[in-house]
């Protein structure tokens, strides 16, 4: 098996800080940090876009911004577009060294961005796409997407009706349209979450980056459990740390400690859970152990061989 | 230079002389000849732009917003469903201050399926914040489309380019083609003061509290009312350098006329025969044509229509539950008039039916007919 690639101890985290300190977002914004994380990698020559959603809320009402680099506000649907856009006119206007990073959450990601996400990703545009994944629309009022996890409770799947549906694998879609870069990250990993987004940065075409972004009040957990539950994420093999290059070479970054730990540890810290059978856990473990069966399969069976 | 060109190649050869840098734009009948125009321009060198091939018009209008707060000349064209699609983003183009011009093609809405033209598209967009100018002839498209970007860029509002559905985007015209180098001496490169800028990094469109959002408005509400003179100077320069201005309202025949028709796009033209016809026999008719639509052009349309007896409107669009729009913008400049002359309203050419000559000759024989108004409006030409 190929040995495993961590970026661990190949990066320092930066110390400039490119968000003002002070900050809107509730206590143990998981999306929060992971801003921070990102603009620490991309360094200052960045021009962020936000469509709606709660960092529309978190990088402050006007006339403030707590980005210390451009920001452009848009439309729900319009990341994919709007970044488009901006990297014409960057590009006509000889400025093509700034890096343009989209920024929004499942909701305008998974659902009502997609299509304007897809096309963007289709034309390979010199970008970089960031979904911020707190799994239901929380700027709202935690409202269930495409990304809120089998069975989880939202306002719009009360317990007595919980989520019927998996999370949609957004980065298999991603991948599919064979784009030069396609990764996920969380915050309990800065290191490995700082070298994709350098990586990224690095690499000209369609990046895109998916952040478990943990939400207490969305995901009824404590405030201080947020870096605990990425880290549970990725150790419970919920969320892998990995990587696709070109839609096909899979690298797996983080391989869970002594095999990881089992869902319900991650799980019974969450409130949206509290509802779930031992069946139900059950069926989520298979579920889990059978999706990271196929993810070792890809990233063992790559195809990929670099072009010359 | 003249060539003859359809009007939609007119509205390409506008951009292209404008010199547009960023162009997003999707297909739809009866506009897509303009963005193929352009696409083959860019091809070939002609011009220096991005043309972005987005998956829909939403996305079109988002990407050239994009690209205008960026600081870039960015242009689109649509038509119809193509424009209700974009809707919400028109808004935003507006509300975030951003001088993209649009080259619309009038086409009916479904359903049914209809390509042909009327102005229910553009008029459902009145409200937006958006510049609109009606034309009447392949040449006109052309001169505005480049006055409509100095005038969006001075004012910072986008404006929006009309022309009919086939009448015009379709049909071809010998049109005057401007030299490159007089059109740059007329239209300098877009330099905004602000934009997206690593410099000046500053955030657009952030949350805003009901303490602020109101001048945000009021702001938008000004530059409106400020369009007005500035694109009645942009047109006098324009017909100082070429030769040819279009007024943003125009006057025919209306000196010494009782009864005014108030026209907009193609309509004009084959009204202006009618008049022509109707003044040699002694009828004192004329014509006001309302090239420019938003910002609405009160005082001119008072001042032109100050002393005429009857107002006959011709609108090929309907508010449904009320009556034509252009009617309804008439009467509402006129309340404040002297002395309010009754406005006829006619509704007529919806989903591209033809107005002819007798659609025109029906509508003045109404008015004839009657002092004032026996309804808010009058259908002319439908099976009912
Ligand atoms: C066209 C449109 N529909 C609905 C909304 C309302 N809305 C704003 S943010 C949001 C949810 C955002 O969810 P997500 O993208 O997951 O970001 P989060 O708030 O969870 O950070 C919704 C539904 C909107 N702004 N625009
Ligand atoms: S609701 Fe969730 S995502 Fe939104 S600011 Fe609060 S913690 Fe962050
Ligand atoms: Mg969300």
């Amino acid at each position: 098996m190929r040995k495993p690639k961590t970026y661990a101890r190949n990066y320092e985290i930066p110390e400039e800080e490119l968000t003002y300190s002070g900050s809107v977002s509730c206590p143990g914004c998981g999306a929060t940090l992971a801003m921070r994380y990102a603009l620490k990698a991309l360094g200052p020559k960045t021009m962020v876009v936000i469509p709606a959603c709660c960092w529309s809320i978190i990088a402050g009402p006007f006339p403030y911004s707590s980005l210390t680099v451009p920001i452009f506000h848009t439309a729900f649907e319009t990341a994919g577009a709007v970044s488009s856009g901006i990297r014409a006119a960057l590009d006509i206007l000889g400025k093509e060294d700034i890096t343009v990073m989209a920024w929004a959450g499942d909701g305008g990601t998974f659902d009502i961005g997609i299509q304007a996400l897809s096309a963007a990703v289709e034309r390979n545009e010199d970008f970089i796409y960031v979904c911020y994944d707190n799994e239901a629309y929380m700027n709202t009022g935690i409202q269930r997407s495409s990304a809120t996890p089998w069975m989880a409770w939202t306002t719009t799947t009360p317990v007595k009706h919980p989520k019927d549906e998996p999370k949609k694998d957004i980065m298999a879609i991603m991948a599919a349209h064979y784009i030069p870069y396609t990764a996920t990250a969380t915050i309990a990993y800065p290191d490995d979450m700082i070298a994709k987004f350098r990586k990224a940065k690095s690499i000209h075409g369609a990046k895109f980056i998916h952040v478990l972004s943990p939400c207490p009040p969305g995901w009824k957990s404590e405030a201080s459990d947020s870096i605990k539950l990425s880290r549970l994420a990725v150790q419970s093999k919920v969320f892998p740390l990995y990587e696709i290059e070109h839609g096909e070479k899979v690298t797996i970054n983080v391989w869970p400690k002594d095999g990881g730990v089992p869902v319900s540890e991650y799980l019974r810290l969450q409130g949206r859970f509290r509802h779930l059978s031992d069946e139900n856990i059950a069926a989520i473990q298979a579920e889990v152990d059978r999706n990271w069966e196929r993810l070792v399969a890809k990233a063992k069976g790559s195809v990929y061989t670099e072009l010359v | 230079m003249k060539k003859v060109v359809t009007g939609n190649y007119a509205v390409s050869w506008g951009a292209r002389l404008a010199r547009a840098q960023v162009i997003a734009a999707y297909p739809i009948t009866p506009q897509t000849s303009i963005i193929e125009k352009l696409a083959t321009f860019c091809a070939d060198g002609e011009m220096e732009a991005r043309f972005i091939k987005v998956e829909s018009e939403h996305s079109a209008m988002a990407a050239c917003i994009g690209a205008s707060a960026a600081g870039a000349r960015a242009f689109t064209a649509t038509s119809g469903q193509g424009l209700l699609l974009m809707h919400e983003v028109v808004h935003w183009a507006a509300g975030a201050r951003l001088p993209i011009v649009m080259g619309v093609v009038n086409r009916a809405i479904g359903p049914g399926w209809n390509i042909w033209t009327d102005q229910n598209d553009t008029l459902s967009q009145r409200d937006t914040g958006w510049l609109q100018f009606y034309c009447e002839t392949n040449q006109e498209v052309l001169d505005t489309t480049i006055q409509a970007v100095k005038i969006a860029e001075t004012v910072f509002l986008p404006a929006m380019v009309v022309l009919d559905a086939f009448l015009l985007s379709h049909t071809s015209e010998p049109v005057d083609i401007p030299d490159q180098a007089e059109v740059d001496a007329f239209l300098p490169p877009y330099r905004p003061e602000l934009k997206l800028d690593l410099d000046d990094p500053r955030a657009f469109g952030a949350l805003v509290l009901p303490s602020d959002y109101m001048e945000m408005r009021y702001k938008i509400q000004k530059a409106m009312e400020r369009a007005v003179g500035v694109a009645e100077a942009v047109d006098h320069e324009w017909g100082e350098r070429f030769g040819r201005s279009w007024g943003l309202v125009e006057r025919y025949r209306l000196d010494d006329a009782e009864i005014a028709l108030v026209t907009s796009g193609t309509v004009t033209g084959t009204s202006r025969v009618v008049v022509d016809e109707l003044r040699d026999k002694g009828l004192k008719i004329g014509l006001l044509k309302v090239r420019m639509f938003r910002p609405f052009p009160h005082e001119k349309v008072r001042q032109a229509l100050a002393g005429i007896e009857k107002v006959a409107v011709i609108d090929r669009n309907i508010s449904f539950g009320d009556s034509g729009v252009f009617a309804q913008e008439v009467r509402a400049a006129l309340y404040r008039a002297d002395k309010r002359p009754p406005v006829f309203d006619f509704v007529t050419g919806l989903g591209g039916r033809d107005i002819v000559p007798a659609t025109i000759r029906e509508i003045v024989d109404y008015t004839v007919a009657h002092d004032a108004p026996v309804e808010e409006f009058t259908w002319i030409g439908v099976k009912k």
